[in-house]
């Protein structure tokens, strides 16, 4: 527990305590271990395994079928897709005004602009979404993918402006004056000096920005249509559709969830210190 | 929505903590208002345009399809009488309280756990931090199954240790603690993150001074290490009270709201005021004041870091 290492080797005491620590370990990791297992487990089983008691975590039959079911009967290469375009196109937009705005912020130190979208932040989204939703509405495009992909820019432009504030608030600002004596202008040392140094917090802000998006269910509830569910939606709207199916609904549940699962696995250091970024400094 | 509050949050204390930077003057510092001004139009259009459309919207009687009249405070007078209103406050302040103070508990534990060092920790750090990650409405559904009365795995795992079977989400009063049980599950790891930063960021010396005067490990824990990491716990209430009190994906998908109206939040009654009856006058009242309830809980919060600050020096 304590942050300073002990001289001694392995004594009698010590072993209690590590003992004591791979046990509490032990406790604090295994729900997360447990509730991913059951959910693959659930999601391979037939109904007479899921509905069986005492539970069967491995069945003898395994379900492979739930899969393929929700793909076929539920449609769900198009919600992937429509995931895939909001997503993308709320993310690359973010990136396009936000990677600038982040700049331009740390440059002019404008902390009273920051504290805007700040407040707007704490702002819960459904409040957005009333007259947002009447906007739509009146201009016919609720049956499109556009009102998804408007909305979903108040999740993705503050993460990506406030991410790339702090990183360029620690890039040298040595480099960008050399540049502007030998005469180049802003957006030349926007574009040449100063984005290549925070590629970094680039990605980071990419991809924090495509989780959060990814995961997004209250917008959709609100603008989606039958053609223009994201997953998550398409995932809950099973669960009021098809009454209680559980194997092809955990399989839903896994799709749905596993592209931002494995995303987390394979950047686990950058979103770390994205998201801690701040309270490091 | 979950985790965005946080990066902000936490920017922004970056901002404030930071060393002032040496000013640009005023004439080169314009020049930069271009790189700025696509975002400030973004965020006119998609944040601060609803917000007057709303506060306008909250001085009418609007229903959607009906006429359209201006009512002055009515919405707001009629929120005082709202029984069903002054519920989901009292569910929401109980929610948010109670999703504040297990992931706080939790996650600093396993900060503290993870600031050590022992096998796999890459491992078990990376798996320990997926739930927060993981797409709410996936998450809430696997839950619900759980929570299955006869069904779920998690009586048949409680009968296992003699407890008798629980009713979760389906009872009325074991439906709040249930689902915050979840919200437990899912944001320990963005606790245990902040905390895991602030423990990175400690000087050694006030240890080895602990040492030289023959100071035990949990005497090092308790006297020096959780009073210096107390301005971080502190962000992690910040961060978990503005996303516990704005909690939707995780109620919607596994009660709405039910059984009744017991597990009802401001959120959740602002959906339904809104987009199920179609009351967007008397909804756009509701968000408002739900705001303002967010904007006086962060305050009250910020203004009690502030008194933790001088820990820190």
């Amino acid at each position: 527990m304590n942050r300073s290492g002990n001289h001694s080797g392995m004594t009698p005491a010590r072993f209690v305590r590590g003992l004591g620590m791979a046990f509490v370990i032990f406790v604090l990791v295994s729900p997360t271990i447990l509730f991913f297992i059951w959910m693959l487990s659930l999601s391979l089983k037939f109904e007479i395994d899921n509905g069986a008691y005492p539970p069967i975590l491995i069945p003898e039959r395994v379900a492979w079928v739930n899969y393929l079911k929700i793909f076929q009967e539920n449609n769900f290469f198009l919600y992937f897709w429509n995931s895939l375009v909001v997503t993308g196109a709320a993310t690359i937009l973010a990136l396009l005004v936000g990677v600038p705005a982040g700049y331009g912020i740390a440059r002019v130190s404008a902390v009273k602009s920051a504290m805007v979208i700040m407040i707007a932040r704490m702002t819960p989204g459904l409040s957005f979404l009333i007259p947002l939703f009447l906007l739509f509405q009146w201009t016919g495009l609720l049956g499109t993918l556009l009102p998804q992909i408007i909305t979903h820019l108040v999740v993705t432009v503050p993460i990506v402006i406030w991410i790339m504030i702090g990183y360029f608030e620690t890039t040298p600002l040595e480099l960008e004056e050399a540049a502007q004596i030998d005469g180049a202008s802003r957006w030349q040392i926007f574009w040449l000096v100063a984005v290549p140094v925070a590629r970094p917090g680039i990605i980071v802000s990419l991809i924090l920005a495509v989780i959060f998006s990814w995961n997004n269910f209250v917008f959709g509830v609100v603008l989606a249509g039958r053609e223009t569910r994201t997953l998550p939606v398409a995932v809950y709207n099973m669960l009021s559709f098809e009454q209680v199916s559980w194997g092809p609904l955990a399989a839903a549940a896994l799709v749905v969830t596993l592209p931002v699962l494995i995303l987390t696995l394979a950047a686990q250091r950058q979103i770390v210190a994205g998201l801690t970024a701040g309270a490091v400094k | 929505m979950s985790g965005l509050a946080s990066i902000s949050a936490e920017v922004v204390d970056a901002a404030q903590a930071a060393p002032a930077k040496p000013k640009l003057d005023r004439r080169r510092s314009a020049g930069y208002w271009p790189f700025i001004a696509p975002a400030l139009i973004v965020v006119g259009g998609v944040i601060i345009f609803p917000w007057a459309f709303t506060l306008w919207m909250s001085v009418e009687h609007w229903e959607l399809g009906g006429s359209q009249q201006f009512v002055g405070l009515a919405n707001y007078l009629r929120l005082l009488s709202d029984s069903r209103f002054w519920d989901s406050l009292w569910h929401t302040l109980v929610y948010t309280a109670l999703s504040v103070v297990a992931p706080l508990v939790l996650g600093t534990v396993a900060a503290l756990i993870f600031d050590s060092k022992f096998p796999l920790r890459g491992l078990l750090r990376s798996v320990f931090v997926m739930p927060m990650m993981a797409t709410p409405v996936a998450v809430a559904l696997v839950w619900t199954m759980m929570f299955h009365p006869q069904l779920g795995v998690l009586n048949y795992l409680l009968s296992l240790v003699g407890i008798p079977s629980q009713a979760w989400i389906y009872d009325q009063v074991t439906v709040i603690p249930s689902l915050v049980l979840v919200e437990t599950w899912q944001w320990t790891p963005l606790v245990m993150l902040i905390v895991l930063g602030g423990l990175a960021s400690m000087p050694r010396e006030p240890y080895e001074a602990a040492e030289i005067d023959g100071a035990t490990g949990w005497q090092k824990t308790l006297y020096i290490t959780l009073p210096m990491i107390l301005p971080f716990m502190m962000l992690a209430v910040i961060i978990r009270s503005i996303d516990a009190i704005k909690s939707f994906d995780i109620i919607y998908a596994m009660t709405q709201g039910g059984p009744g109206t017991s597990s009802e939040t401001i959120n959740l009654y602002l959906y339904n005021v809104a987009f199920s009856y179609y009351d967007i006058g008397y909804g756009s009242a509701i968000a408002v004041i739900f705001f303002f309830v967010i904007v006086l809980m962060s305050l009250v919060l910020l203004h009690l870091r502030q008194r933790t600050q001088w820990i820190n020096g």
